[in-house]
């Protein structure tokens, strides 16, 4: 974080964002995933002793990349989550760096408790890799949405908390963790997201990024959504004059106290943005700091205590109210309590989202439902199915 | 008391003539057909499981089972669990056939606020029994079931379908040690002993032979069977039955994409569906090989 205030607004030259930031065309499209698989493999070049183990998710959790570089350090665990948790711990302690990969909802959804006793409390040198973390994970559906792991793992003693933004800082805090002793949790998504960091963005453990410079308030954010944030501040900026702080908080846990404080001190309101449960996640360990150091209005965009659902990525993050004009919505409503005044009890950015998401399905559903063929009781022929057409 | 007020009262005998053989065969194909069509449609989904399942959960719905779909929740219903969530698809379309709701909803697969969702949930869509998708504790919920119904000396059965990867879960062990504790007669365990996981054969990944032995030891009665012939999968279900001292766990050999030639006993196949086009317009045409006519075009 800056030490002196800045009196700049705007985009923060020295984050060294991608030239073309708001522009789509150009902009590339990778799942921060893929950060992951390059950075095993750059860590496996420069340490011998690291080792990975899968459950059974090789290609999707892209530790194939290391399985073909290094196919003796690979281990191939099979369903067993839980086992792997204590097999790597077992590893760890005859010296070995082990990274476990599966999806997060079931590493360390599944093997939580393995985890807390022989990776946490045992404090052995385990890297818990979560992929297809968020709702983004789309048409699986809830079982397969973990929005959970930010809130149960940050609460746990010895462990450090990552949530990548893009692929590019996936594989610098995958280099990293492969450097720290001790138990950390990476979390990945699976869907393309925006690359928009430069291998020159500044990234140090424990220390939060200012991508924007901003002083009616700050948004916090951390995983592939800060690119959300980024886009309402800008529409902010141009639409209303508001100028946001932008801040990268991919360090959930130790999170840095002094970048939340001096947030709070020079913006006077706090939005935090997450793909995962509000309660407990990075909105959590920013309200708990708040509360503790310098209280100031904050509200929070994140899943509202609700399971995620199937739907195509892009529909489910809108549906649960995450995108950009939720956040300029969430944003309003800060700087409404900023100024102290009254404020609806129901937050406005839940409400739309609620009314968006009924709006949303009925479309998508009715569209489905109008196509229906003869032979499942609708109007179309049967070789209108797209299993029929030629193409 | 044995709640009489809905659904059939008596458990049917099992054994197949051959004129409802012929129609339950006849019934696969469609589902399988059914199963395509609905996949492709959805653009994401799995494929190879649920094909060679189609069999199983024909002769489950249109056969074993004492149900009634008009009333998912009749309280004396036989429970399906499935633990291997992720070949809800084939369990879908059975239902859809069954009754349970319209057919049309096939069309609405994995989309945004669909009762069929990727993996089934149990407060989306009444009949599914149970949510599920990781793998592994399906049988535990199975197992707590039948328990149950011991315990209040009630009627129904309990099928607990599960898949041989996901054997590789320590939790399934767990239950198979309860079961076989409980002598809980009145569950039965199919495994979809299709040899393929994700990452590809269970051979390679974490060999699960000699399996029979390995139930057997947890005191276990075991039927192996060829799953993908309806007339071997209801024979080993009347041996389950037949027994009541242990419960049963029937291994049945199935061919993962069965139907489809070019999907079979490729592991690759798992966990995705035909492109639109030559590749699904082949696998349409290839299931309509299968069984001669296809029962859903002449109703």
């Amino acid at each position: 974080m800056a030490k002196v205030k800045k009196p700049t607004n705007g985009l923060n030259r020295e984050a060294w964002l991608v030239r073309d930031l708001f522009d789509e065309k150009k902009l590339k499209q990778v799942p921060t995933r893929n950060g992951y698989g390059e950075g095993l493999v750059e860590a496996g070049k420069n340490d011998k002793n690291i080792v990975v183990l899968c459950a059974d998710l090789t290609e999707s959790t892209r530790s194939l990349a290391f399985k073909e570089a290094f196919p003796d350090r690979f281990v191939q665990m099979g369903v067993s989550e839980q086992s792997m948790a204590s097999i790597a711990a077992g590893m760890a302690m005859a010296g070995k760096v082990p990274f476990i990969s599966s999806y997060a909802c079931f590493s360390p959804g599944r093997n939580w408790e393995q985890i807390r006793t022989t990776v946490a409390l045992n404090n052995t040198n385990v890297k818990i890799a979560g992929a297809h973390a968020g709702v983004s994970v789309g048409p699986d559906g809830a079982t397969h949405q973990m929005i959970e792991d930010i809130a149960i793992m940050r609460v746990m003693p010895n462990m450090r908390v990552f949530v990548p933004c893009d692929a590019i800082e996936t594989r610098k805090t995958t280099l990293a963790a492969a450097k720290l002793a001790g138990p950390c949790y990476l979390r990945f998504a699976r869907e393309k997201s925006p690359v928009f960091t430069t291998q020159k963005t500044p990234f140090k453990v424990g220390r939060a990024e200012t991508y924007r410079h901003g002083h009616d308030l700050t948004i916090i954010g951390a995983g592939p959504l800060l690119y959300e944030a980024l886009l309402a501040a800008q529409m902010l900026s141009h639409d209303f004059g508001i100028e946001c702080r932008v801040v990268n908080m991919h360090t959930i846990k130790p999170v840095d106290v002094k970048a939340i404080v001096l947030a709070a001190k020079e913006t006077g309101a706090i939005v935090t943005v997450e793909e995962a449960q509000a309660a407990g996640g990075l909105a959590g360990v920013v309200a708990e700091t708040l509360a503790l150091t310098t209280p100031v209005p904050m509200e929070r965009i994140g899943v509202p205590d609700r399971f995620g659902e199937s739907g195509s990525p892009r529909e489910v993050q809108e549906g649960l109210g995450l995108t950009a004009p939720f956040i300029a919505l969430a944003v309003d409503r800060v700087l409404q309590r900023k100024l102290g005044k009254k404020v609806p009890t129901v937050p406005a950015h839940l409400v739309a989202a609620r009314e968006r998401l009924e709006i949303m399905q009925r479309e998508i559903f009715n569209e489905a439902l109008a196509r229906t063929p003869r032979k499942w009781g609708g109007k179309k022929p049967d070789a209108s199915l797209k299993s029929r057409k030629k193409t | 008391m044995p709640d009489l007020t809905q659904g059939p009262k008596v458990r049917q005998p099992l054994h197949l003539h051959d004129k409802k053989l012929k129609q339950l065969e006849e019934r696969a194909t469609a589902i399988r057909e059914d199963l395509i069509d609905m996949l492709v449609e959805a653009g994401s989904g799995h494929s190879a499981g649920p094909l060679g399942m189609a069999d199983i959960f024909t002769a489950l719905y249109f056969h074993v089972m004492v149900h009634d779909p008009k009333h998912p929740d009749w309280s004396d219903r036989d429970r399906l669990i499935l633990s291997n969530g992720h070949i809800c698809p084939i369990r879908y379309v059975a239902m859809a056939h069954a009754g349970y709701f319209p057919k049309k909803m096939l069309m609405t697969l994995r989309k945004f606020g669909s009762p069929l969702q990727g993996h089934p949930e149990r407060e989306r869509l009444p009949g599914v029994e149970t949510t599920s998708g990781p793998l592994g504790s399906g049988s535990s919920q199975a197992v707590g079931l039948a328990y149950t119904a011991l315990l209040d000396r009630k009627p129904w059965r309990v099928y607990c379908a599960m898949s041989d990867g996901e054997l590789e879960a320590g939790q399934t062990w767990e239950a198979m040690l309860f079961a076989g504790r409980n002598k809980l007669y009145n569950c039965t365990f199919i495994i979809d002993r299709n040899n393929i996981q994700i990452d590809g054969t269970t051979e390679e990944i974490m060999p699960l032979e000699p399996l029979a032995a390995k139930f057997e030891s947890f005191n276990l009665n075991v039927v192996r069977c060829a799953g993908n012939s309806i007339r071997d999968f209801v024979t080993a279900v009347e041996r389950a039955h037949g027994v009541s001292e242990k419960p049963t766990v029937i291994i049945a050999d199935t061919i993962p994409g069965y139907g489809v030639p070019y999907m079979e006993h490729d592991y690759l196949w798992h966990g995705k569906p035909p492109a639109p086009g030559t590749e699904a317009n082949e696998a349409i045409n290839s299931l309509r090989t299968l069984g001669g006519k296809i029962v859903s075009e002449h109703e």
